[in-house]
């Protein structure tokens, strides 16, 4: 199939979206659908001769007939329990294939004037409101899969904090794609916005039943007023022949503070580009990542801190841990405004490389244009260190014990930063099972 | 409870043991002491079962079984411990949760119950109290980021909880300010039983002070050139070690 054959499928079916389905929205929306959709006609899907996608390649994606808009089963109320990483239930947002499932979600007990809602409502209910942010922070201009998720935008998540309110238990949203019979694709779009002064977590997870291939296209903008605070964590555990391909946009203002905790353990293909603006003096962003592979397993992640005022701190740690064929890419661009004086960055990433087939690609991307700033990033790549293999063996510890521990702890390091306790003893348990079926495998003849 | 009998030894093809002979008996102190580069963390981590080292000739009896059929891991269980000079850094694991683990790993081997967090907290705090320390280190990572200081006494919290039959401390006493110095020796001679052995390497007499040795070796381009009482380490503090490089290794 040509480039063009390809982008014609997806015109095709946005043509019978905006039709059936997508058509009752405000003319701006429509608007931003046909602009996004030219935009991405021109664009088309990118191939590896882009440096961006030098190390993945999207041919499966482009080369796959997914339908979208399928309706799927809806799972039972039961069996999403397994994917609730943290106790607190009453604000849980469901999406099933993409689209609000008012029979999952338990949305209660908010804060007066706060949000937590299916996107598809609040464009109903507060138009301008959305109309402030959605499409406001991720570019669509350059990256073809922003583009064809905004072309298709309709649900997705809507979570507002208004100004000076502090929510004390954070926001579940659980984007999962039930099994169809043929491959299908969503969109999920989330747009969370907190105002001045305000503090929300909110806990994304991305799921899937059953063993189909299907592709989660996701975009997910966050907006953190002058003083707010964020926590964002973000669990990938999408089933084991999906494509996964997200950008988390986040814009800061003044003397906030976001913190980011992507952590990937599904699909056979991810992809995910997190962009952080720092837009006002005094700002605080830490990203803080694990990506955990095993077998064909792909994951890219590339990684935009753009510091545009003075006085700003980020921190970035991203921990892969990759074994049999798996391969993890990591790009860390770190962008240091004219002007923006005063900024102290930080970046790590460090691979731990299980199998002699398994490969880890870093790169560091410093662009700095004031004088007066603190850089420093690193990166290391190895297999287990022996010196403390042999440190945890003369304690008592196994060889198997020993190699499962030091493993563990590349991950615990970034589980650690946490701080949503539940979610966090969640994900430990998650790692330390991803880690027993290894340990299990590699015993196996 | 060890005998070390002509114990050739060598790194990346240089031999770097001698012919080393030593015998250890159940209650005994020795100090071992010596130059530089003379062989004494190799005999640490030989005794230990690092595999960088390789053992091309002679015998190591520990408790009758011959040291080389048991993994490293198995040593530990059956009571050998060894004090790193150098000891390692863990990431992303607690001190408390690593030496959960190796504490469960011996119980178990000595068919014991394995103990759950709270269990283990118990016996935490109580070790914690010998070697002075408070708490605070037992949420980090194990010895990440820790002083010098802090990583000897790390190797001596661990010798607590782990209650080996024969403790080897390859020069836990250096880089230690003068409390520490006390406060380590004190542990050494509280965790001191007559149905245990320990071998300090040291380069200073004056942990010698806090914990009196039976024996005192010097170890000398590979070999065990002398051997003396607790006197001899006064004297190597006001001669060195040069007029011992002459004499003829002590069988
Ligand atoms: N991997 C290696 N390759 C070659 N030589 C090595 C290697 N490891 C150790 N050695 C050498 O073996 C010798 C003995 O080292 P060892 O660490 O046992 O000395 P030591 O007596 O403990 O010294 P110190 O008092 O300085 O701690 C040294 O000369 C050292 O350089
Ligand atoms: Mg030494």
């Amino acid at each position: 199939m040509t480039a063009a054959q390809v982008v014609d499928r997806y015109r095709a079916q946005h043509e019978a979206f905006a039709r059936n389905g997508g058509a009752r929205v405000p003319e701006w929306v429509r608007a931003l659908r046909a602009g996004a959709l030219a935009r991405f006609t021109e664009l088309g899907f990118p191939t590896t001769k882009q440096e961006a996608w030098r190390f993945t390649s999207v041919q499966g994606i482009a080369e796959t007939a997914f339908a979208h808009g399928a309706t799927g089963e809806v799972p039972a109320a039961k069996s999403i329990e397994r994917l609730e990483l943290c106790e607190a239930r009453r604000h849980l947002a469901v999406f099933v294939n993409g689209c609000f499932s008012a029979l999952l979600s338990s949305v209660s007990g908010l804060p007066a004037g706060v949000r937590v809602s299916s996107l598809a409502d609040a464009l109903a209910r507060d138009p301008e409101l959305v109309e402030r942010h959605l499409a406001r922070y991720a570019r669509l201009e350059d990256n073809a899969f922003v583009a064809l998720n905004t072309a298709f935008v309709q649900d997705g998540a809507f979570v507002y904090v208004p100004e000076g309110t502090v929510m004390e238990e954070p926001v579940q949203l659980l984007f999962l794609t039930a099994p169809g019979s043929e491959p299908t694709v969503s969109h999920p779009r989330s747009l969370v916005v907190v105002e001045r002064t305000a503090r929300v977590s909110v806990v994304e997870t991305y799921a899937g039943q059953g063993d189909g291939v299907y592709w989660t296209n996701a975009v997910t903008e966050i907006m953190v007023g002058d003083g707010a605070r964020a926590d964002c964590y973000r669990v990938q555990r999408e089933s084991e022949r999906a494509f996964h391909v997200a950008t988390t946009q986040s814009w800061q203002g003044q003397g906030s503070v976001l913190s980011f905790h992507p952590v990937v353990f599904g699909a056979a293909l991810s992809r995910h580009d997190i962009g952080a603006v720092l837009d006002g003096p005094g700002g605080l962003c830490t990203l803080n990542g694990l990506y955990l592979l095993a077998g064909r397993q792909h994951a890219d992640h590339h990684t935009t801190i753009d510091h545009a005022r003075p006085h700003c701190e980020s921190h970035e740690y991203f921990n892969g841990v990759l074994d049999d064929q798996s391969r993890g890419v990591f790009n860390g661009r770190i962008i240091v405004r004219r002007g923006a004086q005063r900024t102290d960055s930080k970046q790590t990433n460090n691979n731990l490389v299980l199998s002699e087939e398994a490969r880890a690609d870093s790169q560091p991307q410093l662009e700095i244009y004031a004088d007066d700033v603190k850089c420093t990033h690193g990166a290391t790549l190895g297999p287990i260190d022996q010196r403390a293999l042999f440190y945890l063996k003369s304690r008592g510890l196994s060889p198997d014990e020993a190699r499962s521990l030091l493993t563990y702890g590349f991950g615990a390091e970034i589980l650690e930063r946490m701080e949503i306790a539940p979610l966090r003893v969640q994900l430990e348990r998650l790692v330390r099972a991803r880690l027993l079926r290894r340990a299990r495998a590699r015993r196996a003849p | 409870m060890l005998q070390i009998k002509n114990l050739h030894a060598s790194v990346d093809g240089n031999e770097i043991l001698r012919g080393v002979d030593l015998a250890v008996n159940i209650g005994e102190v020795h100090a071992i002491m010596g130059p530089n580069g003379s062989g004494k963390s190799t005999l640490a981590q030989v005794l230990a079962g690092h595999p960088a080292y390789n053992v091309t000739e002679g015998s190591v009896l520990y408790e009758g079984r011959d040291l080389f059929e048991m993994d490293p891991e198995v040593r530990a269980r059956e009571g050998m411990f060894l004090a790193f000079q150098y000891p390692v850094e863990i990431r992303g694991i607690t001190n408390a949760y690593f030496l959960r683990s190796a504490l469960n790993a011996i119980r178990k081997h000595r068919g014991q119950e394995e103990l759950d967090p709270v269990d283990f907290l118990g016996v935490l705090e109580e070790k914690l109290k010998v070697i002075g320390w408070d708490d605070s280190l037992m949420n980090r990572p194990v010895n990440d980021g820790f002083s010098g200081g802090e990583k000897k006494r790390n190797e001596i919290l661990q010798m607590a909880v782990l209650e080996p039959r024969l403790a080897v401390l390859d020069e836990t006493d250096s880089g230690l300010d003068i409390d520490a110095l006390k406060t380590v020796a004190s542990a050494v001679n509280k965790l001191r039983r007559p149905d245990n052995a320990t071998i300090v390497v040291t380069h200073y007499q004056r942990l010698l002070n806090y914990i009196t040795p039976d024996y005192v070796h010097v170890l000398s381009g590979g070999r065990i050139v002398k051997s003396g009482g607790k006197e001899l380490a006064h004297e190597l503090e006001a001669k060195g070690y040069d007029w011992l490089k002459a004499e003829p290794a002590v069988a």
